[in-house]
């Protein structure tokens, strides 16, 4: 390091300061980030990434699988979150357990991901959301459908096309073999079968064989919260690809607001902090941000002026507002024979039938069957009061037969339901905390009940003594943060464009599922990175 | 069901220990030039394992040596943490037993660990002495075998969590699982 560079006081020698204005500041090395940073860097751009959170070693993933599996880990210390950095609020009806939500590091919140990936039907870009009384995006399937395409490419889908009838047009096969249905999958055909439920595969961020470097499945069944291998995708493997295209990562760099010109026009400079408490300046021609649906509109709330005293960006009042997640509905018991789980920790067979079918009263739902219901062995092990051979025997008896359905359903988005700032908290650099205010309603609840009846048809049919199930009343939220940067054609009513650029700033950009304005019950991240490939198309042509 | 030096070699990969084939083949048989180690320290853990094993597992003196030799080697605080629970273990059976934890018959092995209290404390690599025994003898032992695929098939279960197994065992039917 030179006299004016600094490490921020990591320790590790790598400079932190800030570079000379640069042509695209990125904040946040998740996927969209990850995304965003590899398009513009290949396309020849200087872009500098700025990431929350550290690089992890991918050497210690191993001992990161460890800390899932045995007991006297915090699940929050698989991927080190929690403590001062990541504190919250949470003050809703429903309690919202954001740090088991997300990730902050190189890679994001893919690290831990499931990394199950589906495009957004038709109906979610508009009959679906006006059913649920939101406005429809500004934009169609048809617009996004060529960016599903590279984004598939990009993260490296196993899939079967053509399998599942009732997912929205493509022409393309998926770019690797689908992962065949489980042992446990043909034991739900039958009654499937009986009951006119059409099963179908399900298409895994998860290479099914070796692709580009990375290895194929070698079913660790660990996948959520840490693949050790590297099958499951994460989004390391954009920001390594953008870093040999030329990018700069600066990791332990959370950016505490962001500033504008004069006018209010423009954004100048990205203001981030290291370790060492010192600021630092990154000025740069374009902005995008990429840091996930609530430190989104939390950085934009931050970042008040006199010009814009409600939070940059925000002259629709909208910052925030709409937040929505989709809500688990699940139901499970026990089977007479075995039923083999646990072998692997993904989907491989779930039922989209049901998911077009919206009424007045309820939303979209998908159904799942699930490859690791009941208790893992290891685990129950290490958590019994038993030992030798009567822990044998406990674990035989609670082995085995477990059988058990997920499902997700669309929450509507509702602009009671937002993230705010709580000033009466801090983080460890003196910044509000985000405020995530949660509640679920009726029509959300329905579409729970709604996959209930149909997960207690299904295992009534083959015959599960059924023991549990998870529905309105004891549902959770599946850690997808929708809604709180809206897109819409109208500045009044959206904080973003279909160019995913911000009404308000001329060069700030978002890439995430906060621009959502409807988010059906499909899992997320394969539509933000389609829309962060739109969003870096449009920064390439504007610079 | 008998352990092998496969499932020793597997055990040592999920704890993120990187040994070599020729190292584990050695000792898993025995076979290996003395190494420098705390010999009570590790025949302690041998009787752990073979109190918190099941009774028909094979090979757990050449499984357990295997592993916590090499698990230890190169980790300062798990050789520390264990040799410090080993001492808390003795501790406890020199008051209630007039003897050595590793000098106890197996049955009052057993016995020892639940009247510790070790069946019920939480696994603690900081906590009171029956949560430090559980953490490094006890669970680090368990996580061991229920990690392997003998292990795994005492259960019915070749292919457990922790345990790359590949992606053909989930498809298959069970009593094909050979
Ligand atoms: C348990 C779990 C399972 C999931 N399974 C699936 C699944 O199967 N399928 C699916 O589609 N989705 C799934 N998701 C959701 C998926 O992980 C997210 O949708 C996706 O990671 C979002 O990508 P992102 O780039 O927008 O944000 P993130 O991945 O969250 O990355 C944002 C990054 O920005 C950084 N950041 C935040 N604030 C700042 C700041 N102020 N300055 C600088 N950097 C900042 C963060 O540290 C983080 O690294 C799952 C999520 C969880 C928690
Ligand atoms: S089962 Fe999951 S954790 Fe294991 S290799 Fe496959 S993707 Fe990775």
């Amino acid at each position: 390091m030179t006299a004016n560079q600094s490490d921020g006081g990591v320790g590790d020698g790598r400079d932190r300061s800030a570079s000379d204005r640069v042509d695209v500041c990125v904040v946040g090395a998740g996927p969209a980030g990850g995304l965003v940073a590899d398009r513009l860097a290949s396309a020849g751009q200087d872009v500098v990434v700025l990431e929350a959170g550290p690089r992890f070693d991918r050497a210690d993933r191993i001992e990161r699988v460890e800390r899932d599996v045995r007991p006297s880990y915090h699940p929050h210390e698989v991927w080190d979150m929690g403590g001062e950095r990541d504190a919250y609020t949470s003050s809703g009806d429903r309690g919202y357990p954001l740090n088991a939500a997300r990730v902050k590091g190189v890679g994001g919140t893919t690290l831990h991901w499931q990394g199950m990936v589906f495009r957004l039907h038709e109906g979610d870009f508009d009959e679906h959301a006006r059913a649920a009384g939101v406005d429809p995006w500004p934009i169609a399937y048809d617009d996004l459908r060529p960016y599903y395409a590279s984004a598939e490419d990009e993260f490296g889908v196993a899939g079967t096309a053509g399998d599942n009838p009732f997912a929205p047009p493509r022409e393309e096969p998926y770019p690797m073999p689908g992962f065949p249905p489980s042992y446990s999958d043909s034991l739900f055909a039958e009654a499937c079968d009986a009951l006119d439920v059409t099963m179908h595969t399900v298409p895994n961020a998860r290479n099914s064989e070796r692709r580009d470097g990375r290895s194929a499945c070698q079913g660790w069944g660990t996948c959520k919260p840490v693949c050790p291998s590297g099958a499951k995708y994460d989004a390391t493997v954009h920001v390594g690809r953008a870093e040999a295209e030329g990018a700069r990562v600066v990791d332990h760099a959370p950016v505490q607001r962001l500033e504008h010109d004069r006018a209010g026009d423009a954004v100048t400079a990205a203001v981030y902090a290291t370790p060492d408490g010192e600021e630092h300046r990154q000025e740069a021609r374009e902005f995008v941000l990429a840091a996930g649906g609530v430190e989104i509109p939390r950085l934009l709330l931050l970042s008040a002026t006199e010009t814009y005293p409600r939070g940059l960006a925000n002259s629709s009042n909208l910052v925030g507002k709409y937040f929505h997640d989709h809500l688990f509905a699940g139901m499970g018991g026990r089977f007479d024979e075995p039923t083999r789980q646990n072998h692997v920790g993904f989907l491989t067979s779930e039922s989209h039938q049901f998911y077009d079918d919206v009424t007045d009263e309820r939303g979209p739902f998908k159904l799942e069957f699930l490859n690791y219901a009941g208790p893992s062995p290891v685990e129950l092990a290490l958590g019994a009061d038993s030992f030798g051979d009567d822990l044998l025997d406990e674990l035989r008896g609670a082995y085995g037969n477990a059988i058990a359905m997920g499902g997700l359903a669309a929450q509507a988005p509702r602009k009671e339901n937002y993230v705010s700032l709580d000033s009466s908290t801090t983080d460890d650099h003196g910044n509000p905390v985000p405020d995530v205010h949660w509640s679920l309603d009726d029509r959300t609840r329905a579409t729970l009940r709604a996959a209930n009846d149909r997960q207690r048809e299904i295992l009534a049919e083959l015959g599960v003594d059924i023991q549990w199930t998870v529905g309105p009343e004891n549902t959770g939220p599946a850690f997808h943060h929708m809604g709180t940067t809206k897109m819409s054609a109208d500045p009044e009513n959206g904080v973003v464009d279909p160019q995913l650029r911000t009404h308000d700033l001329s060069n700030l950009s978002i890439a995430s599922s906060s621009t959502f304005t409807y988010g059906g019950a499909l899992n997320p991240t394969l539509t933000i990175a389609a829309l962060a490939l739109k969003c870096a198309d449009h920064v390439h042509e504007r610079l | 069901m008998e352990l092998t030096r496969r499932d020793a070699m597997g055990a040592l990969a999920a704890a993120g220990v990187a040994v070599g084939a020729g190292v584990v083949a050695d000792r898993f048989a025995g076979t290996e030039e003395t190494v420098e180690f705390d010999e009570h320290a590790l025949a302690t853990t041998v009787a752990v394992g073979r109190a918190v094993y099941p009774s028909e597992v094979e090979n757990v003196e050449s499984f357990v040596r295997t592993y916590a030799l090499s698990r230890s080697e190169g980790d300062e605080d798990y050789r520390t943490g264990m040799a410090d629970a080993v001492a808390a273990l003795d501790e406890y059976t020199q008051e209630w037993y007039d003897s050595d934890y590793v000098d106890l018959g197996s049955e009052a092995a057993e016995t020892a660990l639940y009247e510790m209290g070790v069946d019920v404390e939480e696994p603690d690599p900081e906590g009171v002495e029956a949560e430090r025994v559980r953490f490094y003898l006890v669970n680090e032992l368990l996580y061991a075998l229920y990690t392997t695929e003998t292990g795994g098939r005492l259960v019915g279960l070749e292919n457990p969590q922790g345990f790359p197994g590949g992606t053909d065992s989930y498809q298959r039917a069970p009593g094909t699982n050979r």
